[in-house]
């Protein structure tokens, strides 16, 4: 048989030589070598750069700006944080807060089915449409997707023009005479930021959606009938507590990137600020940056805060 | 009465592939009923059709008389222990028990005690604060049991449910499902690939090949007094003769077979063959004959003188140990 031992062959072979032939020995003996030379780089540059500039921000929250001088103190002070409660600021803040809510229980109803079709039923081909559909939308500008909302959006634009079609007007002008979403059209209202909001951050959403979905196994589903439950009630006491920390995850990028973004509502809506125009305002023209400091720690206290409530309510239970 | 479950020339087709074909069935209601085969023999399928998992492509399904079709399974009396159990890793072992009884509306304290009642019956005691996954698998399969029973089905299906346990707890388990069974007096079904375990826990069981059921009988019928080939080679690897041999031993020419176990070796007498392999399994020997070309397996209990590999032997049997199965088995 060709496969019988060749009696050359010697049981252990000879290193392979070399810088790598040496390294891949050294290695294998030592795998937490290799463990800390891939994790330094990463973790150098989340330590200093990015944790750095996190702590060098909270910093400047807690200076205060010189009314006359218009000089930065450096002394510690919680003036700063007192502006923040002043009756336009904390408007601001509510405003921001509120639309990111809505912005992220919007995303998460409209991801779900979509996040559901292609974890259970799409295959092969379909899949791949599915990916592309979801990340096709991640390769153009953003810019160039926020102005041709601006565009869909406007008075004159293809939604009015679709309606007028349909003769359904009356539709988009009552909604635009009601107060708070209201306004002079969908591209100037409260409305039109939102519709932009969670068109841009929808992939966001329906990425990790779809792959908590994933990992629930077909059969806890078939189980769940089994036992008598309804569509329904299989929805909520099985699918949805295993989907949950994906939710989650896609609710920690839809929320906190709708709290910091400055450019969409800037675009589209109406001259009211958000948290991020502000920020951008303060650090920029006013040069208020400690000011501009609070107003960031805002969402991440506020990030930190829903974090917490998820954990406690029991939202990463299935991890 | 009407049979608890009864299939009346019921297919499943997916695609070209025909996973049911023109089945007929009929279990009795209290009966432990096993689907023994090969995987892909449809036997899974027909379980799933009972559960109302799978619709028939053709067909009628009765359980307890009522039709079946076009039901879903959250309207079927019958539960299912699932092979891989699907116990909900979200919750703890009660309130996986509890669940079905959570879905009917039952209050909280009440299916707080049925669960640890139906726990206590499956033997775990005390684990309704445990998740699944603290739990090992014998464990599992416990517990998936107890979340069944607990709602007190029509007839329980039960998926493999032993397949992934090791030998020692297989066996235990057995035993406790048919205590189980003939306590509850539910009609159990029982898919296995395990002819073994088919033929120690069933009263009946249907022997699958293909989409069709080869055979249904009691585990002495099946095992005795195969019907074809495939169930003399299934249930418990029998020898199977081809009619030139059975012609040659027993002058009749016709497919046979005959058991492994039923073989003896002798001196004088029988029939000469030639020993071309043997294997010790603990409890015996198992000899490979060449008997004109054909082979012959042969079960030699322990203890005793084993043959060696090419020396020539001579065997007989019982007489009715040889069991014709007709020219065209």
């Amino acid at each position: 048989m060709s496969i019988a031992a060749t009696p050359a062959a010697a049981a252990i072979l000879p290193g392979r030589g070399g810088i790598g032939g040496a390294l891949s020995d050294a290695f294998w003996r030592n795998p937490k070598l290799l463990l800390f030379l891939m994790l330094t780089p990463p973790l150098l540059w989340l330590g200093v750069i990015y944790l750095g500039s996190l702590f060098a921000l909270l910093l400047q929250s807690f200076f205060s700006i010189d009314e006359f001088s218009g000089l930065v103190v450096r002394e510690f002070t919680l003036k700063t944080y007192g502006e923040l409660l002043r009756p336009s600021n904390l408007d601001i803040i509510v405003r921001t807060v509120t639309m990111a809510g809505l912005v992220t229980i919007a995303s998460a109803i409209i991801a779900f089915p979509i996040a559901y079709f292609a974890a259970r039923y799409a295959r092969g081909r379909w899949k791949a449409v599915f990916y592309l559909g979801v990340m096709l939308p991640l390769w153009s500008s953003y810019l160039v997707k926020v102005y041709a909302w601006k565009l869909i959006l406007a008075k004159e634009g293809i939604l009015t023009w679709v309606f007028e079609k349909l003769h359904l007007t009356f539709l988009i002008d009552g909604w635009l005479a009601l107060p708070v979403v209201g306004g002079n059209s969908l591209s100037v209202s409260p409305t039109g930021t939102f519709l932009v909001f969670v068109y841009v951050w929808l992939p966001f959403m329906i990425l990790p959606v779809q792959a908590a979905l994933e990992r629930v196994p077909g059969n806890l589903l078939e189980a769940s009938a089994d036992l008598g439950a309804s569509p329904s009630q299989t929805f909520r006491n099985v699918l949805l507590p295993l989907a949950l920390p994906g939710v989650i995850a896609g609710s920690i990028f839809t929320f906190s990137l709708t709290l910091g973004d400055y450019i969409i509502p800037q675009i589209i809506g109406t001259s009211h600020l958000f948290i991020g125009m502000a920020v951008y305002a303060h650090q920029g023209t006013a040069g208020n940056i400690p000011l501009a400091a609070a107003f960031t720690v805002v969402p991440v206290v506020i990030m930190g805060i829903y974090l917490w409530l998820a954990k406690r309510a029991g939202a990463f239970n299935a991890l | 009465m009407p049979y608890a479950v009864s299939f009346q020339q019921v297919s499943r087709h997916f695609g070209s592939v025909r996973a049911v074909d023109a089945v007929d069935l009929e279990i009795e209601p209290g009966e432990f009923f096993a689907m023994l085969g090969p995987s892909g023999s449809g036997k899974t399928t027909c379980l799933r059709l009972i559960a109302g998992f799978e619709q028939p492509t053709s067909g009628h399904i009765e359980i307890f008389g009522e039709t079946a079709e076009g039901v879903p399974p959250y309207r079927r009396n019958v539960n299912t222990v699932f092979q891989d159990y699907a116990l909900f890793p979200h919750l703890n072992v009660a309130d996986n028990v509890a669940y079905g009884l959570m879905i009917r509306g039952v209050g909280k304290a009440e299916r707080t005690r049925e669960a640890e009642a139906a726990l206590e019956m499956v033997k775990l005691p005390g684990y309704g604060s445990r998740k699944p996954g603290q739990l090992s698998g014998g464990q599992r399969q416990r517990v998936a049991l107890a979340r069944a029973l607990v709602n007190k089905p029509k007839v329980l299906l039960l998926d493999e449910p032993l397949g992934a346990l090791d030998l020692k707890l297989r066996e235990q388990m057995q035993e406790e499902l048919k205590v189980l069974q003939k306590a509850l007096g539910i009609t159990f079904v029982f898919v296995t690939h395990d002819q073994g375990e088919a033929l120690s826990m069933a009263d009946r069981i249907a022997v699958f090949n293909e989409g069709r059921i080869m055979q249904t009988g009691t585990p002495e019928e099946i095992y005795r007094r195969p019907k074809t080939r495939f169930v003399a080679d299934f249930v418990g690897s029998s020898n199977v003769l081809s009619p030139q041999l059975t012609e040659r031993l027993a002058g009749v020419a016709e497919w046979s077979s005959l058991r492994p176990e039923d073989i003896r070796l002798g001196a004088e007498g029988g029939h000469e063959a030639t020993v071309t392999g043997t294997s010790f399994l603990g409890s015996a020997t198992r000899l490979t004959l060449d008997v004109t070309g054909e082979k012959i397996s042969v079960l030699l209990p322990s203890g005793g003188r084993v043959p060696e590999q090419g020396k020539s032997v001579r065997f007989s049997w019982n007489s009715d140990a040889l069991h014709l199965m007709g020219a065209k088995a």
